[in-house]
């Protein structure tokens, strides 16, 4: 049974290797010159959720996909009402300690709901997308998935946890793409939110609605789509100071200081300035295991858990970075491949979609650490310390070593 | 099966997937290149700047040591105690805690939080020279301030204390002022500079250079490593400096004045210029000035009437009186009006009518007829009168000017003034009108009154020309190239006349008959300065030189309100002796046992 689960050793191989590589780091992120213990004793705990990842992966493996698909309503229903109770009971923890993410009962911190919510959307969204006889070509077309999609997003963004939603929407699109929805319908479906973030700059707002104009013109959607998405884009472009002003004060600030870390380098930019003077110190080869001076003496925030990557780049230099990004890029490879070999469009929409959901949350988390994207506070998968993620993750790669094992050793003869 | 999920549309977004995945992880890659590889000397420095404290090692200053060997200023080994803090309110808070261990005053605590504005990356100094109680107790109470820095600073020491003070000032901490000079460049703030004298005039010999101790500070300020987090710059010493001053014979000389007698001397070697000694009194204590001066001394130095704190020989300009009648003489023999033989045409009689005003000698019973040598012995006033009626205004005040009347001497000391003399007749022109004044002034100038005042250093200067071949000699502390010019243009013969008319004075019936030496031929000219504060307090002076018929030693003193000029002939006299024969003659070898 074994055997046929390992049937894709290289992607069990590279889940096996980033997590230990992670383990490494966070036992690194623990050794300061002033010790906090639960900092320092991280890469234990961490340990422990390895292994029971490893077992709930095994699990999830031996699970038929015909299972997980027949499962996707009762457990996206069930995510649902977990994410509302959190919402209820729930108890923000660490740097995100207003934030509603924990779900507490009696005091007890049991889990972050919306880590396993990743998975339950794509195996409901995977199902949506592959009852389809055909992939979706107009907005109306798209009104099951967005369903889908938004309903746990909702509760997500009302915790709130900015940098899950952004995940969501990431996973979204990407499947949405993978199940033949055509680019300029992706970019149409998009295009509110693009005006959303654009609007900061009336004139970089201007040029957008300008090429979205030609792109409805050009491609033609039904004429009360194509007015929809104009009407949208200008009503996006109006609200976004009204939202602006509902955001909390602390994720305007993050927002301000992505555009200029500079403008509050005490407070706001601190951490991601320090982050950037981490990686930037590491050079080539790093200061060395354990020797990172930002990380050693404080300097850098949240190392074991969302600016794990920064010691990386700290004590392991460009070469760590190098070889923790390549291995990354392998196992993202691995999972295009698993989708495109899978035996149905379901398994390989999951396989997809899973393999979607850790790229947007490296790239996220790995652009945030030199200032590429703002500061989400969200997890890098495999090494950020934390159990509910690390679980999320292995779940996932149980999945893909399913889906992996029953898809064909080359693609493309799906039988239906 | 749906044409969406054909198997080549699966390939083909399969490979675009694959591309924009590779793509976006490559410009990833792309920014940490830029950022570790080509930033990396940029985030280099600033991770540096984050963890690293410089704690400055001070050097040791130069040692100054005199002709013999001694030593005029040393180091002994001091500590300062100094924060690291990250910011101003931990610092005070820091300090409100210390206050409760150690003692510190408000005024203290706002002292080192301007120090830690001026330079927040450097420990800010609480305590410039603690004692070493304060440092034991601080010791024991270390793992409570995690930013404190005990640090073993040497502090300038002067064994003689004030009886050096006036040559080789003191130390002290640089002021802001100073640090925003270009003369300062380099300079950090806390460290020890010279602030007179010495001290300051051989600033950059005598400064050595500042090391460098590195301290790990974490995120917090508190401090992580002590040492080792980076290789410590050693401080490095300064070089020594020789001076020409003769301890012994400048602590005979602050005997001589005790507690009572105020006012400066000068002791020259006239063929070199080299500063025997120098001695303004009376003197501070620059010992105390070190780490700080405390507010009372200081408040004591500024109020005491007798102003230890103004250099009597380098900055007070007295009238010359008598003593500048050897100038009178001497430009009367160069410009060739009289001879050392020439007598006056009217005698004196105690006194001179000059048109409706009638000028008195200071011996009012009258000196009778006199040669320039007799009238240079008994200093008669109503020869001099003529004299310089013979000279005339226009010449006697270019003598006095080629004379180098009007100048500062160029000893190698920050504080000089320079002298004041008129630079032409056009000067009692601009000074009174052109017709405001008359040739009168030139009898009071002739005898060293009016618009004449000297520093005792200038007239010193002025007197090794006459006790050489007239030639001046620059006044040096240190041993430095010897600089001598030629001032006046008299044959040796005329000189030697000179210093043997000026050691009538010391003999019977000279003005200073009291200030011989036995068995020394003692040149030299009393003068008697008008003193503008207080008519009846007169200045006393007395210029000389030893042996006359070749001068080793040239001694100016002056006395403050001292009265007549012999009370300062009798102390020149004492130092020449002192020097002359306690440190010249050659010291007996006696044999162990004998």
């Amino acid at each position: 049974m074994i055997g046929r689960t390992l049937a894709d050793r290289p992607l069990a191989a590279l889940a096996v290797l980033l997590t230990v590589f992670g383990i490494i780091v966070v036992y690194s992120a623990g050794q300061t010159d002033v010790i906090v213990p639960v900092v320092a004793r991280a890469w234990q705990r961490q340990l422990g959720w390895f292994l029971i990842a490893t077992l709930s992966a095994l699990l999830a493996s031996r699970a038929s996909v015909r299972v997980l698909e027949w499962s996707a309503w009762p457990v996206y229903l069930g995510g649902l009402l977990l994410l509302s109770v959190t919402l209820v009971f729930g108890s923000g923890a660490g740097t995100a300690a207003s934030q509603k993410g924990w779900l507490t009962i009696a005091g007890v911190r049991l889990g972050q709901p919306s880590e396993l919510a990743k998975i339950f959307v794509v195996l409901m969204l995977a199902r949506v997308l592959a009852a389809r006889r055909e992939a979706p070509t107009s907005l109306i077309d798209l009104w099951q998935p967005a369903l889908v999609a938004f309903a746990p997003w909702a509760l997500i963004m009302l915790q709130p946890d900015l940098g899950t939603g952004i995940v969501f929407i990431g996973i979204f699109f990407c499947m949405l793409f993978w199940s033949g929805v055509k680019w300029p319908l992706l970019v149409l479906a998009g295009s509110p939110g693009i005006s959303l973030i654009l609007a900061f700059s009336t004139g970089v707002w201007g040029v957008w609605f300008v090429a979205l104009v030609a792109l409805v013109i050009w491609y033609r959607p039904y004429l009360w789509e194509g007015v929809a998405v104009v009407v949208a884009n200008v009503v996006a472009g109006v609200i976004a100071p009204i939202l602006w002003d509902r955001l909390h004060p602390y994720q305007q600030r993050r927002l301000l200081v992505f555009l200029d870390p500079q403008s509050d380098p005490r407070a706001s930019g601190y951490h991601v300035i320090q982050s950037q003077v981490a990686i930037g110190s590491g050079g080539w080869l790093g200061k060395g295991y354990l020797d990172g001076s930002q990380k050693r003496l404080a300097f850098l925030p949240a190392q074991h858990t969302d600016f794990i990557f920064s010691v990386v780049g700290e004590e392991l230099g460009f070469m760590g970075v190098s070889i923790a990004l390549g291995l990354f890029l392998w196992l993202f490879l691995r999972t295009v491949r698993v989708a495109q070999r899978a035996n149905d469009q379901f398994s390989s929409l999951v396989a997809f979609g899973l393999g979607a959901g850790w790229f947007v949350h490296v790239i996220v988390n790995v652009g945030m650490t030199l200032n590429l994207m703002p500061i989400t506070g969200i997890p890098l998968p495999f090494f950020s310390y934390g159990g509910s993620f690390l679980l999320s993750c292995w779940l996932a790669v149980g999945i893909l070593l399913r889906v992996s094992s029953e898809g064909r050793g080359r693609a493309g003869t799906f039988a239906m | 099966m749906s044409t969406s999920f054909h198997p080549n549309e699966v390939q083909r977004r399969g490979r675009i997937a694959s591309g924009l995945v590779a793509l976006t992880m490559f410009v990833l890659v792309s920014a940490f290149f830029r950022t570790q590889v080509l930033r990396n000397a940029q985030y280099t420095l600033e991770s540096e700047q984050n963890r690293l404290r410089e704690v400055p090692l001070p050097a040791p200053r130069g040692i100054i040591y005199d002709r013999t060997g001694q030593i005029i200023a040393e180091n002994l080994p001091g500590y300062t105690v100094s924060l690291l803090a990250p910011g101003v309110d931990s610092l005070r808070a820091a300090l409100r805690r210390l206050s409760g261990t150690i003692p510190l005053t408000a005024p203290q605590m706002d002292l080192a939080v301007r120090r830690f504005r001026r330079a927040p990356n450097r420990p800010a100094v609480i305590l410039a020279d603690a004692s070493f109680d304060v440092v034991s107790v601080l010791e024991e109470h270390r793992i409570e301030f995690p930013g404190l820095i005990i640090q073993a600073s040497p502090k300038r020491y002067y064994p003689d204390g004030a009886a050096v003070a006036s040559f080789v000032g003191y130390t002290g901490e640089i002021t802001e002022a100073e640090l925003t000079r270009d003369a300062f460049r380099g300079y950090k703030a806390g460290q020890q500079v010279g602030k007179g004298g010495l001290e300051k005039q051989y600033e950059a010999q005598l400064r050595g250079r500042e090391g460098t101790r590195f301290v790990e500070v974490d995120a917090r300020g508190r401090v992580v490593r002590e040492a080792g987090a980076r290789a410590d710059i050693p401080p490095e010493r300064a070089a020594v400096l020789r001076t020409n001053i003769d301890l012994d014979l400048q602590r005979f000389i602050v005997g001589l004045f005790g507690d009572s007698l105020q006012g400066g001397v000068v002791a020259l070697d006239p063929k070199t210029g080299a500063v025997i000694a120098l001695h303004s009194a009376p003197a501070y204590d620059p010992n105390r000035f070190t780490g700080g001066i405390p507010a009372d001394y200081w408040k004591a130095l500024n109020t005491d009437p007798r102003r230890p704190l103004y250099n009597k020989v380098l900055q007070g300009r007295y009238e010359p009186g008598s003593t500048f009648k050897l100038a009178t003489a001497s430009i009367a023999l160069e410009r060739k009006v009289a001879t050392l033989d020439d007598r006056m045409p009217t005698p004196c009689s105690g006194g001179y009518q000059f048109g409706n005003r009638y000028f008195r000698c200071w011996e009012h019973k009258g000196h009778g007829s006199l040669t320039m040598r007799e009238a240079i012995a008994v200093s008669c006033d109503v020869y001099f009168y003529q004299l310089g009626l013979k000279i005339g205004i226009e010449r006697l005040v270019a003598g006095g000017v080629s004379l180098k009347f009007l100048d500062r001497t160029g000893i190698d000391l920050p504080e000089e003034s320079p002298s004041q003399f008129p630079y032409a007749v056009e000067y009692y022109n601009k000074r009174y009108g052109p017709r405001g004044w008359s040739n009168a002034v030139v009898l009071n100038l002739s005898i060293g009154q009016g618009e004449n005042s000297q520093t005792v250093l200038n007239m010193a200067r002025f007197y090794t020309a006459l006790a050489t071949d007239g030639r001046e000699a620059q006044p040096s502390i240190m041993q430095r190239p010897v600089k001598r010019d030629s001032i006046m243009s008299l044959t040796p013969d005329q000189l030697v006349a000179l210093r043997d008319a000026m050691v009538g004075v010391t003999q019977a019936g000279g003005s200073a008959a009291s200030a011989a030496i036995q068995g020394v031929r003692l040149a030299g000219k009393t003068g008697t300065a008008q003193n503008s504060q207080d008519p009846k307090r007169d200045h006393a002076w007395f210029v000389g030189m030893a042996p006359a018929e070749q001068p080793k030693v040239v001694v100016a003193v002056m006395l403050e309100f001292g009265g007549h000029g012999t009370r300062a002939a009798r102390i020149a006299s004492k130092i020449i002796e002192h020097f002359l024969k306690v440190k010249a003659a050659p010291v007996p070898v006696t044999e162990a046992g004998t």
